[in-house]
């Protein structure tokens, strides 16, 4: 049986994609949105190495071999630093969230806004309440 | 076969990420997450990418799960339900068209696997025609060529990144001093016999396995940004199981910070050597008297500050993480005071 995935790794790239994306738009914790972030993020990552496939390749580790073929290592060296650079900022991200967790005791965009803010929420006239201190 | 798997793989994936999205409880979604790495990490081989799936596996299934823990622990694990609306039609929308442009898109692009696609044509048959001349007969990984010579510039920046990255964080949680040092004889893993005498035999045989990551990243897969990861999660499993004390007789938080900085200052010293030597910056082929072992220097020296910086800084993080939540002596001290002024 030969199967031919055609286009198919693309649309799951997409289906990832679009889920990661709708995590950070719909949920309001902070954390739930960096693992949102990190879905999207991957999803890009295999949407490059996708395209770095050529069938019936190899590694790109060179073989003795005169007709060896191989996949193409330049999606491998842009995405395998884009990881451990994802990494590090996710870091700086989750560290944000342990600030603003420290200066108003939630991780929950609505309740971070409702202090800030007050009840009305930032579109009232009146501005921001003055009333927190951030630790 | 291939196809298959990649194709059963990738279905998996999906599901993973949708459940991801559905979970509440922060604490499974974040495994979930470590799941969803690793399945990846399993792609990436079925692609021909072994240095990615390698980095894949010991950052996100590794590092980057425990870092979310160890957020999770001195925040909260539960996502509360929005008192707006749960279901958001309008994110919902955007996704879709956003989904549906994009799939649209894909109906112009080469199939899976097609040798012909442009992608093919450009650059990557000059690197790997090239590189046994270029670089060093002696380096089959191409991936490792690409990264460490022909596109030095490139990974110099992305080391640079991750330094800034670990400067900010240590500027957020107000550097390695918060760790906890009233907690005597380590995490309350410690407590557990069986953790101890299975964590004490493991954590020398990863870091050797890092070093034989770093030193055999020219032949096979591997190289600095992987070593790194693994010799830094031999350190955080030692100071998860024994504490962030005993973690910290040799590495020390001064240290871990000053070794941030020799990594990088070991890239850019490798840069500086060639215009100094009398040709361009990262032009490893003066560092000898033949340029193909001169290559070979400069990409072991790159390799080598790389490999320092990403363990220094992913140690760092973890001990900066872990250590929030319980804070010094002298901060509590600083808390009463304000409360009483």
């Amino acid at each position: 049986m030969t199967l031919d995935p055609g286009l198919y790794n693309y649309w799951i790239v997409i289906l990832l994609m679009m889920t990661g994306l709708y995590t950070v738009i719909s949920r309001g914790n902070l954390v739930k949105k960096v693992i949102g972030l990190n879905v999207f993020q991957v999803s890009v990552i295999m949407f490059y190495v996708s395209m770095g496939k050529v069938e019936g390749g190899m590694a790109p580790i060179l073989v003795e071999e005169a007709e060896a073929v191989y996949s193409n290592p330049l999606p491998s060296v842009l995405m395998l630093t884009a990881i451990v650079v994802g990494v590090a900022t996710t870091a700086v991200a989750l560290a944000l969230a342990v600030r603003i967790h420290e200066a108003y005791g939630t991780l929950e965009e609505d309740e971070i806004l409702e202090k800030e803010y007050g009840a009305a929420g930032p579109g009232a006239a009146d501005g921001p309440v003055d009333d927190h201190e951030p630790g | 076969m291939l196809a298959l798997i990649d194709v059963v793989l990738l279905a998996f994936l999906a599901v993973t990420a949708v459940a991801i999205v559905r979970l509440r409880d922060l604490f499974a979604a974040v495994m979930v997450t470590g799941i969803f790495s690793l399945l990846s990490a399993g792609l990436f081989t079925v692609m021909d990418a072994v240095d990615v799936a390698f980095t894949e596996a010991s950052v996100g299934a590794g590092i980057s799960t425990i870092l979310m823990l160890a957020t999770l622990a001195v925040t909260q694990d539960v996502e509360k339900k929005r008192w707006r609306r749960r279901f958001s039609p309008l994110a919902l929308g955007v996704v879709v068209v956003t989904g549906a442009a994009l799939v649209y898109g894909t109906f112009d692009m080469p199939r899976y696997g097609d040798p012909d696609a442009p992608i093919h044509h450009y650059l990557a048959p000059h690197f790997l025609e090239h590189t046994p001349d270029d670089i060093n007969e002696h380096i089959p990984n191409v991936v490792t060529a690409v990264l460490a010579s022909y596109r030095g510039y490139d990974t110099f920046g992305e080391t640079t990144v991750i330094f800034t990255a670990a400067v900010m964080v240590l500027m957020l949680l107000g550097g390695a001093a918060t760790i906890d040092r009233r907690r005597p004889g380590g995490g309350r893993m410690g407590a557990n016999v069986v953790l101890r005498a299975s964590a004490k035999p493991l954590v020398p045989l990863i870091l050797l396995f890092g070093l034989y990551v770093q030193f055999h990243g020219d032949f096979g897969p591997g190289g600095g940004f992987q070593a790194g990861v693994i010799f830094a999660a031999g350190l955080v499993l030692y100071a998860l199981v024994y504490g962030p004390d005993r973690a910290q007789a040799i590495f020390t938080g001064r240290r871990l910070e000053a070794l941030v900085a020799l990594g990088v200052l070991i890239y850019g010293g490798a840069g500086v050597a060639g215009i100094v030597l009398g040709g361009e910056f990262l032009d490893y082929d003066l560092l000898a008297a033949d340029p193909q072992d001169g290559q070979h220097r400069g990409i072991f020296l790159v390799e080598l500050g790389v490999g320092i910086t990403v363990a220094a800084v992913m140690t760092t993080l973890f001990l900066l993480f872990t250590g929030r939540g319980q804070p010094a002596p002298w901060e509590d001290r600083v808390g009463e005071s304000e409360g009483t002024p």
